[in-house]
């Protein structure tokens, strides 16, 4: 495309003394959005958990959300060549194994020397879950946050109209995803257990040891988690399984879900504690349909898969 | 018609932001997408001047900072797209008389925006890495946006210089399109 340049600064309209020239008024208009987005952040940043900016956050959420599921209906057909019967009924069997996983790791809580008491507890634990049974809602993963932001998020493509609320487990059929940190009607903001900001209480498989799981931001094959344990003395093995601790009411994190397997163990010389590095069972940049733990009952515009029978 | 210029160029900022977080994830290299947002904001600028560009990097930031996936401060976008729509406006004079350099321009641009949104982000402690993490992420989204910028500032070019007013009276207007 061939440009030449105008005449500099020549206006068709004769300047009026004392008119802003256009580079001023440039300037001033600069001047003017700088300060209105320093405003915007430090609003945002100072207030915390209620933000006045979260009416704005949702309009715009109930606006772009659907277009996000729109636009992600519309390519599925492209992006869904690979594997195109993930179906509900798969969703089942995933539970299905998730659970066989679940039977599989209380064996080997039961098998390893730890405390009755605790065992007790931990069984009760796990047979009110098997009592009241996860509820899933499932939905689809239809937007990315971009790395350049750093911070991990997807938007998935169910909402308040499901049931979905914030603080709620999102799972797949490899493992622990994330959780709801904001919902619109129809749309839904999860942030991933690999973000910087996501700290996850998690359990070794093998000898229940307790400890929480940061983020270290990367999605790739290089996302990894940094398993910090309470107790310094516990080296944790390789290949050993973590799973989630859970916390009251399962909000944000239910207990019992895989997370991942630790890779290695670092020590550091200065500090007496031991970093376990966990490499997560979720692939993280190959999310696509995701479950949503939602209490039983819950009822909503999309089918509830429940632990047994559907519903 | 001043109206409809101003639905059509939200719509442009929507698809951007949409197409960068719906579509460009099956694409993405270890997470970084192309910032289609930035990319026409500095033809914007290249096309229309630093005021124009810096309400619509404005707009197009705000947006990037509240649609869905967003769990950022808000405003930290639309800071570092203001800032780079007024730095491309001062430099079109060079920018726009090539399609070569006006891809450059847009790789710097990309380089600034993502640094500021990074720094700010180390200033306010939201969502920061690692700096060596934060570098990888910003060389490969410069890279990603030099790449796209050949195809998509041509037409960027001619959909912004087709929205612009019958004989506009801005003072801005500097450049000229010679067909």
């Amino acid at each position: 495309m061939a440009r030449a340049w105008g005449a500099p600064g020549r206006r068709p309209r004769s300047p009026r003394p004392g008119d802003p020239s256009p580079d001023q008024r440039a300037r001033r208009v600069f001047a003017v959005l700088v300060l209105a987005c320093l405003t915007l952040i430090t609003l945002d940043a100072r207030s915390g958990a209620g933000s006045p900016l979260d009416p704005v956050r949702a309009v715009v959420g109930n606006v772009m959300g659907p277009a996000e599921s729109a636009t992600a209906g519309a390519f599925r057909p492209f992006t869904d060549l690979g594997d195109a019967l993930r179906t509900n009924h798969k969703l089942r069997g995933d539970m299905a194994r998730l659970e066989a996983d679940n039977a599989r790791l209380r064996a080997q809580a039961s098998t390893a020397p730890v405390d009755r008491k605790r065992l007790a507890e931990l069984d009760g634990l796990t047979r009110t879950v098997a009592d009241t049974g996860y509820s899933l809602v499932a939905a689809r993963v239809v937007a990315m946050g971009p790395e350049q932001s750093f911070s991990r998020t997807v938007t998935i493509d169910a909402g308040t109209s499901s049931g979905v609320r914030k603080d709620m487990t999102v799972l797949d059929n490899d493992g622990l995803v994330g959780r709801v940190v904001s919902a619109t009607h129809s749309t839904a903001t999860v942030l991933l257990i690999v973000d910087t900001g996501s700290v996850v209480g998690g359990r070794l498989g093998t000898n229940l040891e307790i400890g929480f799981l940061r983020g270290r931001g990367a999605v790739g094959n290089d996302g990894r988690l940094a398993l910090d344990l309470v107790d310094d003395s516990v080296v944790p093995s390789r290949d050993d399984v973590v799973v989630t601790w859970g916390s009251k009411d399962g909000v944000p994190y239910v207990a019992g879900i895989p997370i991942g397997r630790v890779e290695s163990v670092v020590s550091s010389p200065r500090q007496s504690s031991r970093l376990a590095i966990i490499k997560p069972f979720v692939d993280f940049t190959a999310l696509d349909v995701v479950g949503v733990v939602v209490p039983k009952g819950t009822t909503g515009d999309r089918p509830v898969l429940t632990a047994g029978a559907p519903q | 018609m001043t109206a409809l210029r101003g639905v059509v160029l939200a719509g442009l900022i929507g698809v951007a932001v949409v197409a960068q977080v719906v579509v460009f994830r099956y694409f993405s290299i270890e997470g970084v997408v192309p910032d289609l947002a930035l990319i026409l904001v500095v033809v914007a600028a290249i096309d229309r001047g630093p005021q124009f560009a810096t309400v619509l990097g404005f707009a197009a930031g705000l947006l990037l900072d509240l649609a869905p996936p967003a769990d950022h401060v808000a405003g930290r976008w639309a800071l570092a797209f203001v800032v780079v729509g007024f730095l491309a406006g001062r430099v079109r004079r060079d920018a726009g008389s090539s399609t070569l350099t006006a891809v450059l321009v847009v790789g710097a641009g990309s380089f600034v925006g993502t640094s500021l949104f990074a720094f700010s982000g180390l200033l306010l402690h939201d969502g920061s890495l690692p700096v060596d993490q934060m570098l990888r992420v910003i060389v490969t989204s410069v890279l990603w946006d030099l790449l796209l910028a050949p195809l998509l500032v041509p037409v960027l070019l001619l959909v912004l210089s087709s929205l612009r007013p019958p004989g506009d009276r801005s003072a801005d207007q500097r450049v000229r399109v010679v067909h």
